[in-house]
């Protein structure tokens, strides 16, 4: 299943007293149901941008924009909040953590608006996923009090919690060690192999940016294929 | 069903949501609750004390025209019927029309030997049920009942100044009176009432009716009052059908005396009287504490607007994972709603214990209401509904600040 199919995608920011920005243009992409995609690119060319777009977070100013089959143009209110909450697992850069709540809320939170069985096991299901990401003993202790990888991996525990089938994770090991890194990476792959789930990475790290299917660079605000590009049709 | 499990759920997570909101923001929801409460406290207690104080008006009033609704009926003749005749025949009428409660009523006179000397003292001759239609308050003894009427010697209920001049002696020895006159009788005390004032000084008493007809006259005459005149009567009567009853009442009253005499029938208690006397009082009661209420919720909104502002970036979070902009607004509402309940609650208990304490029971009635209210029920749930009223609507504006928000803008806030 293509789960991300994006045409000549273009994000543009009006900026008050300024020339519009054009952050994204022209970006091509498709993501296939169980493919790891990693994106490298300089600080401002526009990474996290891009990521939002494809998590439903932000909408593209030009081109056409396809998730799980849906017009991301098309796909507005409650339908595109259920969605996004049901298929999508989003890693923030800046982990985006609630303040004031326990490790086992925060990744407790997806679970709020499930519904159904996943709403009433949640903390079960929260503490088994904070147990695989290596903080089953840090459960109870709010972000305030971690440290800036556990907070890293409580994020990352919060985005899979729901099992979504598309990732995405901007600069999931930054904070953390070599060793951390690559076991949460392994971990995250773990987890979208599970249930086929794409998964889209950004990184930094040239080895993390290697456990990746295919690689791509962003580069003045387009999406170019790195180092080995990708034959057509390979994905499908 | 399965939407009906669905709507539960979806409703159970977004109470679990506000509580957990609730009480990880405890110290800014404290502050914002504290003005609920003590406005909803305001609302309770004046609405309870002014039910307190209306019962106390309400009381004296019935004291004196009988409770809503109570009847007099005066039967008027050339030739005076025989008393014993119209005491059956009010008391047929009575039954006829459901009446469970109807006395007869005269004034009347009686020659009390004292130990400083004999006093001519006002009587009222009544039947028992004249002590519940008239809400009689008895601080010694007890009022009439049926077996009072079987007794020898009279029965008599007395003012405190009576009881004063006969030096206080406990009703449980039975204290007696001697009534002066020709073939003169002994009087036993049952009851006494409190006294109704600083100017309440004169002994009084009242007698049963049909006791009252065979004692002496004062003076020796050797007839007695009610021998001349005839009482009048009163009867206590359902307040919503009160001027066909009493119609019905004077029409078969009048015709079992006879010809030639007529019976005529009015309301006498307050609430007889056209308008509510107690209006002005409670529209001015009402007025002040929607004006505090009002303050309160203008407080509340005030500071709920300002944490959603410092809130919207966690609300951005949330609709990353998936929290749809009505879930935002029902819990924001939610959590505005469940807070000023919980300060309803709070503000609720302390006007009931502010009603109920000794102090205030003597500010509104002295202490003197027989029917103390507990609580107004209605204070209560006045109270508790205007909190949930006031937290729905002062959530409504930063509901509204929460959903207008772009997710985008959100995180980025
Ligand atoms: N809403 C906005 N208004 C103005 N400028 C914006 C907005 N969104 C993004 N930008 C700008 O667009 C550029 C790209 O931002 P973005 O966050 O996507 O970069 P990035 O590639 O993720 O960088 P980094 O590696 O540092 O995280 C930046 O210069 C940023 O300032
Ligand atoms: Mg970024």
């Amino acid at each position: 299943m293509r789960l991300v199919e994006a045409v000549d995608v273009g994000r543009t920011v009006q900026i008050p007293d300024a020339e519009p920005l054009t952050i994204l243009r022209g970006v091509e992409l498709t993501v296939e149901a169980g493919e790891r995609v990693s994106i490298v690119g300089r600080s401002g060319s526009g990474k996290s941008t891009l990521l939002n777009l494809l998590g439903l977070i932000d909408s593209p100013t030009e081109g056409e924009l396809r998730i799980l089959g849906e017009d991301a143009a098309r796909l507005r209110g409650a339908r595109r909040d259920r969605m996004r909450g049901q298929e999508i697992g989003f890693v923030f850069q800046q982990f985006n953590l609630l303040p004031g709540r326990t490790a086992l809320e925060n990744v407790q939170t997806p679970l709020l608006y499930a519904g159904g069985a996943s709403f009433w096991r949640r903390e079960r299901i929260a503490r088994e996923m904070l147990g695989r990401v290596g903080l089953g003993e840090r459960t109870d202790a709010k972000p305030e009090r971690l440290s800036g990888g556990e907070q890293q991996r409580v994020a990352i525990a919060r985005a899979l919690v729901r099992r979504p089938r598309l990732i995405l994770a901007d600069e999931p090991t930054g904070a953390l060690d070599l060793e951390t890194g690559s076991t949460v990476m392994e971990l995250i792959e773990e987890v979208a192999a599970e249930t086929d789930a794409a998964l889209v990475t950004i990184t930094h790290d040239p080895a993390i940016a290697r456990r990746a299917d295919r690689h791509l660079r962003l580069s003045e605000g387009r999406l170019v294929p790195l180092d080995e590009p990708v034959p057509a049709g390979s994905a499908a | 069903m399965n939407a009906l499990a669905r709507l539960g759920t979806g409703f159970v997570s977004a109470v679990v949501e506000a509580m957990e909101e609730l009480r990880i923001h405890r110290g800014r929801v404290l502050l914002s609750l504290v003005g609920v409460a003590v406005a909803v406290c305001a609302l309770a207690t004046v609405v309870g004390a002014g039910a307190v104080a209306e019962q106390g008006v309400r009381e004296s009033s019935e004291r004196g025209g009988g409770r809503a609704a109570t009847a007099t009926f005066n039967v008027n003749a050339a030739t005076p019927p025989d008393p014993v005749q119209v005491g059956t025949a009010w008391n047929e009428v009575l039954e006829r029309y459901g009446v469970a409660y109807g006395t007869r009523l005269s004034y009347g006179e009686m020659l009390v030997q004292f130990t400083d000397g004999a006093v001519t003292v006002p009587v009222q001759a009544v039947d028992p049920a004249y002590g519940i239609i008239h809400r009689v308050r008895v601080s010694e003894g007890a009022w009439f009942d049926e077996t009072d009427a079987e007794r020898l010697a009279p029965a008599v209920v007395i003012s405190e100044a009576f009881w004063d001049r006969l030096g206080r002696p406990p009703l449980a020895t039975h204290p007696t009176v001697e009534l002066l006159g020709e073939g003169g009788r002994t009087a036993v005390v049952v009851g006494v009432t409190p006294r109704n004032g600083e100017w309440d000084t004169e002994p009084s008493a009242f007698i049963l009716a049909d006791a009252y007809a065979s004692l002496p006259v004062p003076g020796g005459t050797g007839s007695s009052m009610m021998g001349s005149l005839l009482p009048s009567f009163e009867a206590w009567i359902d307040q919503n059908q009160a001027d066909p009853i009493i119609e019905a009442i004077r029409r078969d009253f009048a015709a079992a005396l006879g010809d030639g005499v007529q019976v005529d029938g009015f309301r006498t208690d307050y609430a007889a009287f056209g308008e509510d006397p107690l209006l002005f009082v409670k529209l001015l009661v009402i007025g002040v504490a929607v004006i505090i209420l009002l303050l309160g919720a203008l407080g509340l909104v005030n500071i709920a607007l300002v944490t959603v502002r410092t809130r919207i970036r966690e609300i951005g979070i949330r609709r990353t994972f998936g929290a749809t902009a009505g879930r935002v607004f029902f819990a924001v509402m939610m959590e505005s709603v469940v807070g000023t309940f919980v300060a309803g609650v709070v503000g609720v208990g302390v006007a009931i214990l502010i009603v109920r304490s000794p102090l205030m029971s003597m500010l509104l009635g002295g202490g003197e209401l027989e029917d103390l209210p507990g609580f107004p029920i209605e204070a209560a749930v006045i109270g508790l509904g205007s909190a949930v009223l006031v937290g729905a609507l002062a959530g409504l504006l930063p509901a509204f600040a929460a959903i207008r928000v772009r997710v985008i803008d959100a995180i980025r806030f």
